[in-house]
């Protein structure tokens, strides 16, 4: 129903042209638990809540991008530092139109290109539910960007480059499930801005929806299907790993388990299973040819495999349904880039637990106890024997554990 | 002075086992709960990962996961015209710190009692007639009725996902079980662990005996499972660090792995760990809880009030803090009155180490898992007839094999060098051949007039109050009992082939410095007179009503199996009393 709704109101809008909408009532509570839904879909709290400081949407979280660090404004109703004294138009034209209300450009760690898939109305019942926050005072010094990227005008180029506004368009060939999964993928759950390659300046490579992408020291995996990484994947398979956190293949940890966790897992199941149909239809290229690593590192890799891997995983890689991912279906290891199989290796993982699937196992650390070589070894046959990707060297293992101790989140 | 803090409806004393399950119960039941925990939080595949869990130096001898004895400890003596002294090293029995408690650290050796333990005195009465038990025993009966417990017994087996074969499904026997145990509603929810080459050697003896040997039921997992809560359990790889240890591979039932993922996402549920209670708080007229003090590591002083107290903690630590908390009367041995402290029991128990021939034999000791092993029944409880043998009690035996770890692990013939060469050359010849099985002959403690807890007049804690004073030794029923056992025993293992079999009998007096299991049962004791029992058939505080003590603090002597079965079962069974009954009308269930 609430679906249903949702499509209503969306070709409702675009029926009607942007500029026209509903009397603005932020007391009106089918609003608010709308834009409850939708703030939620768009995963607001991730990036504008400090994980763990009990001030939701209060801001301060840091962002770390390839240009630099960002911190999440604070967008909770506060006059004086959060969004309290912002007209619904300045609110539209920040989340839709990636400008601030001072009229300068945000920077798309704000994905701004994504939410302006949404409607003026969608928009404007996130802020109603926003409007119902605890007000918190919290200044954020938003900018640490480093010269001349701290210069707000060299957006205006990225926007040109990068930035198509407007909202989505339904696709009448296609159903109404795939319409809606389209509009939840490219528009508030906003998947490509971590599963999209990116170009230098970080935009999308916008041929190459999905296909995946490196940021914030994990691989956000390749996502498509047809010969993608989630070939294997039914469904409700996406389904329930969205909802779950674990699938028959795969866990979610990380920046994923946190999507898990504060998004999709609270999405409804008409919902979830929209976005899968849709994601089971975007079609992506199989893998590149892994090539034939060295005999030697791969029995070296298949012993510490044996040793330390094999009492979750399995011997044959298939590990244990819903709680210990199968090595050889798991996007994450079939990923050309191993920086996720390393940053699990390294440091370990803890994996999401959802009311679905409540245990939440973890993946061990193993850098106190694995030099270079070896886990460039093991993470080589992990991912070359189970998943058919390429070797891993010791200067890629040594890069990055030096990078996972630099990082800042 | 304490700080005041919020009230909750429940304060849970404890969060292992019990405290687990009576909180998420009550939780569950819409309750604000809040639970207190003396030592660290500890989850499973962080705190024991399986790159470094295996530690025998770090978890075995170094008692990682134990309380310090520094922090707090008992004191000790045999009989009643000593005086004690303070342990300072742990030794028969490992009392557990930290979220999780013993459930960390056990085998999961997931046993019911027999229907006939629950009836102890009225069952052996009848049988033996009056005159038959020792004058200075002091068994009860519990109150409740294997029949009634059953279902609780069954919630606690699928909670924890515990792999057995039924012996007894409604009353019919079936081959491969155990055929003494009492009828069960449904099979384990698990078939049992495939059994090492050591067991089956074992089984096989033990038919040609005349035995019905079974598979011990294990919590360690013989596949993955999903729990009635939604929490998954991955299949053991008998890594043989299960006892002692905590199981990062999710595969050993424990709070963490089966009840806490569950649990801590109740909104309604709170836990604060490091922080000791020091005692349960009365109102003026003493019949009413009001909540708890506790310490946090800083020193400072809180009180949490509440509805209602479950107190959960180790058994000894439930008996000194009700008697620190003025609970109930004090157990006096001498004048036979009181009811705190009294029925105080532990294990007997024994092993036999045999040595076969290690052309012939390779048991791979190391293909290990806490409760992995055969056992048989029949000398257990009152399954075979004690009349000419001068003894009650029994228990089971069995060819279990926990571990094959270095340390521990390096069973030689007797005469053999304690050290050099000779024993470097005996440890070798012997460890694929040797069988010391990990439990052997598991044995009943029955209870006794002068074996009880009482608050010492001497040494204190660092909060000034008095230490638990533990009065205990062997009375000649347990040893008569475990001369018998072992030697049974031992008839097994001679006829598996054997060359050598050397029996280590349990001998008077109890050694506190003798590791023996952490089954320390009774002093807060449950039956049906307010006169000889600390709480009611439903874990009740006879004396504070709004007090519930969970946990084996409450048998009224420990029977000849694992007690954890049957402490899960009760906290299952005084929750569903606390929600069905109490919550309905707060007040005592039961008018004596």
């Amino acid at each position: 129903m609430r679906s249903a709704l949702f499509i209503a109101v969306a070709v409702a809008a675009l029926g009607a042209g942007a500029g026209t909408c509903r009397a603005s009532d932020l007391q009106d509570f089918a609003a608010v638990e709308r834009g409850r839904y939708l703030a939620t879909a768009a995963d607001c709290g991730s990036c504008h809540t400090v994980p763990g400081s009990g001030r939701p949407f209060a801001g301060g979280r840091m962002i770390e991008t390839p240009f630099g660090v960002l911190a999440a404004p604070n967008i909770t109703p506060d006059r004086e530092t959060g969004i309290g004294a912002w007209s619904d138009d300045q609110f539209d034209a920040a989340v839709r139109g990636g400008i601030s209300r001072n009229g300068a450009r945000l920077y798309p760690a704000m994905p701004f290109p994504y939410y302006s898939r949404m409607s003026r109305e969608d928009v404007k019942d996130i802020r109603a539910y926003l409007s119902t926050i605890k007000p918190v005072a919290n200044a954020v010094r938003v900018n640490r960007l480093p010269f001349p990227l701290n210069l707000r005008t060299s957006m205006l180029v990225w926007d040109q480059l990068y930035f198509t506004p407007g909202e989505f368009h339904p696709d009448a060939s296609k159903s109404q499930e795939w319409n809606r999964g389209a509009w939840l993928v490219q528009g508030p759950e906003h998947c490509g801005a971590c599963h999209t390659p990116k170009t230098f300046l970080g935009g999308d490579k916008s041929s190459e929806t999905l296909q995946g992408s490196t940021l914030q020291g994990w691989t956000a995996p390749d996502i498509t299907s047809g010969q993608g990484s989630l070939r294997d994947w039914t469904a409700e398979d996406i389904a329930t790993y969205l909802k779950a956190g674990h699938n028959r293949h795969a866990a979610a940890a990380g920046l994923m388990g946190e999507v898990v966790d504060l998004s999709t897992s609270k999405l409804t199941d008409a919902d979830l299973n929209a976005i899968a149909a849709y994601v089971k239809d975007v079609s992506g290229p199989a893998q590149e040819n892994a090539g034939s690593p060295d005999k030697d590192v791969i029995s070296a890799g298949g012993a510490i495999y044996q040793d330390l891997c094999s009492a979750c995983h399995a011997q044959d890689g298939k590990g244990v349904p819903n709680m210990f991912p199968n090595l050889s279906e798991a996007a994450t290891v079939k990923a050309r880039d191993p920086t996720t199989v390393l940053h699990v290796i390294l440091q370990g993982a803890q994996t999401v637990a959802t009311d679905r699937e409540p245990t939440g196992p973890a993946m061990p650390a193993f850098g106190w106890q694995l030099d270079d070589a070896k886990i460039a070894a093991v993470a080589t046959y992990v991912r070359n024997h189970f998943g058919k990707a390429p070797a891993v060297s010791g200067s890629e293992v040594r890069k990055a554990r030096t990078a996972e101790t630099a990082r800042t989140n | 002075m304490a700080r005041k803090l919020p009230a909750k409806d429940v304060v849970i004393i404890g969060l292992g086992w019990t405290g687990s399950i009576v909180a998420y119960e009550l939780a569950d039941a819409g309750l604000d709960v809040i639970a207190i925990e003396r030592g660290p939080w500890r989850n499973a595949p962080t705190d024991y990962p399986p790159g470094y869990a295996p530690d025998e130096l770090r978890y075995r001898i170094r008692h990682e996961l134990f309380l310090r004895p520094e922090q707090t400890t008992f004191t000790f003596r045999n009989k009643m015209n000593q005086t004690a002294l303070p342990i300072r090293t742990w030794g028969a029995f490992m009392p557990p710190n930290g979220v999780g408690g013993g459930g960390v650290h056990w085998n999961a050796e997931t046993w019911r009692f027999l229907p006939s333990d629950f009836v102890l005195r009225t069952h052996l009465n009848e049988r033996y007639g009056a005159g038959f038990l020792p004058e200075d025993m002091t068994i009860q009966d519990w109150g409740v009725t294997y029949e009634e417990i059953e279902p609780y017994y069954d919630r606690f087996e699928y909670l924890c996902g515990t792999c057995g074969q039924a012996g007894n499904l409604k009353g019919q026997i079936i081959e491969g079980g155990n055929p003494f145990e009492g009828p069960r509603s449904r099979p384990y929810p698990n078939p049992p662990q495939q059994q090492p080459f050591a067991a089956t050697l074992f089984a096989k003896a033990a038919r040609e005996l005349g035995y019905k040997p079974f598979p011990q039921p294990s919590g360690n997992m013989s596949r993955a499972y999903q729990n009635p809560l939604g929490v998954r359990m991955g299949p053991c790889t008998f890594c043989g660090f299960c006892e002692w240890f905590g199981c990062g591979n999710h595969s050993k039932s424990s709070p963490q792995t089966t009840i806490l993922p569950a649990l801590i996402r109740k909104p309604n549920f709170s836990a604060r760990d490091n922080c000791e209670v020091t005692r349960i708080n009365l109102d003026a007229s003493g019949k009413r809880a009001t909540g708890v003090t506790f310490v946090d590591t800083g020193g400072n002083e809180w009180e949490q009030p509440a509805d209602l107290v479950i107190l959960s903690a180790y058994t000894i630590f439930n008996v000194q803090l009700l008697l620190l908390s003025g609970i109930g009367k004090p157990y006096d041995p001498s004048a036979n009155s009181g009811v705190i402290g009294r029925n105080f029991t532990h294990q007997t128990i024994s092993d036999v180490v045999s040595f076969f021939d290690p052309a012939k034999f390779t048991f791979n000791p190391f293909i290990a898992s806490g409760a992995i092993g055969t056992c048989v029944d029949e000398f257990n409880g009152d399954n075979f007839d004690h009349g000419p043998h001068g003894f009650v009690g029994g228990g089971y035996m069995g060819q279990v094999q926990t571990n094959g770890r270095p340390i521990e692990t390096t069973p030689v013939p007797p005469g053999t060098p304690r050290w050099g060469a000779q024993w470097k050359k005996a440890v070798k010849e012997n460890y694929q051949s040797a069988l010391k099985p990990g439990t052997g002959v598991h044995g009943s403690m029955y209870s006794y007039r002068d074996v009880y807890v009482d608050l010492d007049p001497t040494y204190k804690d660092r909060f000034g109050r008095p230490l638990a004073r533990i009065t205990m030794d062997f009375h000649d029923n347990e040893i008569k009992q475990n001369k018998f056992l072992t030697d049974k025993f031992a008839e097994i293992f001679q006829a598996m082939g054997a060359k050598q079999v050397h029996k280590e009998y349990r001998k008077a007096p109890y050694d506190v410095t003798k590791y023996q299991t952490t089954h320390l049962c009774g002093g807060a004791i449950m039956g049906t007179d307010p006169s000889t029992s600390a709480i009611n058939r439903y874990l009740q505080s006879w004396d504070v009503p709004n007090l519930f003590v969970t946990g084996a603090s409450g048998f009224p002597q420990n029977a000849g199996y694992n007690p954890t079965g049957t402490l899960g079962a009760l906290a299952y069974w005084a929750a569903d009393a606390i929600r069905n009954k109490y919550l309905k009308d707060p007040g005592q269930l039961i008018n004596a």
